[in-house]
């Protein structure tokens, strides 16, 4: 369970919002500068709100005034828009980065079946593929949570729907809170349990 | 022909090139992505000996470092140690002048690639230690080394800041723009004219290299599908 309530002002407005992430996908879904990556930001501990708490599981990550739990340490995955894959790195390494149970990333690779890129280099690669490294390579941290910034919105219609099935999938196997944020409202009905709609950094009903 | 002023540049210069990577990078890096009070001051001061005639750097370094100044009598006083007129004073003089070369070469390398790179890396719980050395440095190389074959060259031809701080004592602090003014001041031309050739066959070796390797480069992260 993932749990936040969080204030940080940005330059031309404030965030304030609170909302918990039980083992489901939760869709943050809005208009693109509403704030939406800052608040995966604070999650993953990239940035700090102003005041407020995050917790993952009961461990307390952020809490005003006390010093935040760093980065490094939080265990949250994190799916960047462009993927940010190493691009001196083989896929291979890309993926055994941050890895902790060889076993595991054998089957995530196997099930997501890219065997025959594990050599490559990412500028070698296609986007569809890219996204997949990079699923794999945030679940190989075995993560408590997962954050997904528009994961698939540089891919085409085909590999979208591909890569969305396939997250479907490993969620239904590995069962941790999801926050994903898109401007795709069908994308958000298609994969989230439950949509928060972001407007200005707050909740709408 | 004496070959000290060849190796006397090359010790020279190859010091304070190792001394520029170091502080050059972690300035670079420290100041390229924070933002704070004050750091275009501190980033106009680090760049100043680029635009400030070498002279004005040597007389400065002269301040500092002369047996009465306010590094060099410490230096005087507790090691028994003098910088001025000696080789060292000579790698001082070259480091500072290169520095710039460095540090905005390796500036623009820090800035020139994804900061979510950075970022995945930390996510996956790696410290701030291995993300340098096995992200941010291995992405900035190129730019890195750009730097390092510039400072390196402006270095080996550093002249009017070396002159004021090391002077020119023959096989002690006699490096190849030394030698070629000297030699001229004597009238022997033959010797000058053999270390402006050599001069010159490593500026420009240096140059050539870099921008071949720099293109090649490009062409590897572009063309590579």
């Amino acid at each position: 369970m993932l749990e936040l309530a969080i204030t940080k002002k940005l330059k031309n407005f404030s965030i304030d919002t609170a909302f918990n992430v039980a083992e489901e996908i939760v869709v943050l879904f809005g208009p693109s500068g509403a704030g939406k990556t800052t608040i995966l930001n604070c999650i993953a501990g990239l940035t700090n709100p102003d005041e407020g708490r995050i917790t993952l599981n009961n461990r307390r990550l952020y809490l005003s005034k006390e010093k935040p739990i760093p980065v490094q340490k939080r265990n949250i995955g994190y799916l960047f828009q462009d993927y940010a894959l190493f691009p001196h790195m083989t896929v291979k390494k890309n993926i055994d980065y941050g890895m902790k149970d060889k076993a595991l990333v054998h089957k995530l690779i196997s099930v997501i079946g890219i065997e025959h890129i594990l050599d490559r280099y990412p500028q070698q690669i296609s986007g569809g593929e890219k996204q997949r490294v990079a699923l794999i390579r945030a679940l190989a941290t075995e993560p408590e949570a997962l954050l997904l910034d528009e994961p698939f919105s540089s891919l085409d219609d085909k590999t979208r729907e591909e890569c969305q099935r396939e997250l479907l999938r490993l969620h239904s196997i590995w069962k941790i809170p999801i926050i994903m944020v898109t401007h795709d409202y069908k994308e958000a009905e298609m994969l989230g349990n439950r949509i928060l709609l972001i407007r200005q950094g707050k909740l709408e009903k | 022909m004496n070959y000290t002023p060849l190796l006397l540049s090359l010790k020279i210069a190859g010091i304070a090139t190792c001394i520029v990577l170091v502080f050059g990078t972690l300035f670079a890096r420290l100041l390229a992505r924070n933002q704070f009070p004050g750091k275009r001051i501190i980033e106009s001061i680090l760049m100043l000996p680029l635009v400030l005639p070498p002279t004005v750097v040597g007389f400065g370094l002269l301040y500092l470092f002369g047996n009465n100044g306010p590094i060099g009598s410490i230096l005087m006083q507790a090691f028994d140690f003098q910088i001025v007129f000696t080789w060292i004073g000579a790698v001082i003089a070259a480091t500072v002048v290169a520095f710039p070369l460095m540090y905005q070469s390796a500036s623009a390398a820090f800035q020139n690639y994804d900061r979510n790179i950075e970022n995945a890396a930390l996510t996956m719980g790696a410290s701030k230690f291995r993300v340098f050395w096995t992200i941010s440095f291995p992405l900035a190389w190129p730019g890195l080394l750009a730097g390092l074959v510039l400072t390196f060259a402006r270095a080996l031809g550093e002249f009017g800041a070396t002159l004021m701080i090391a002077g020119y004592i023959p096989n002690k602090t006699e490096t190849i723009p030394l030698a070629i003014y000297f030699a001229v001041e004597t009238g022997n031309s033959e010797a000058a004219t053999f270390w402006v050739l050599s001069i010159i066959a490593v500026g420009f070796s240096a140059i050539l290299w870099l921008n071949w390797w720099s293109g090649r480069n490009i062409l590897k992260f572009t063309n590579d599908k």
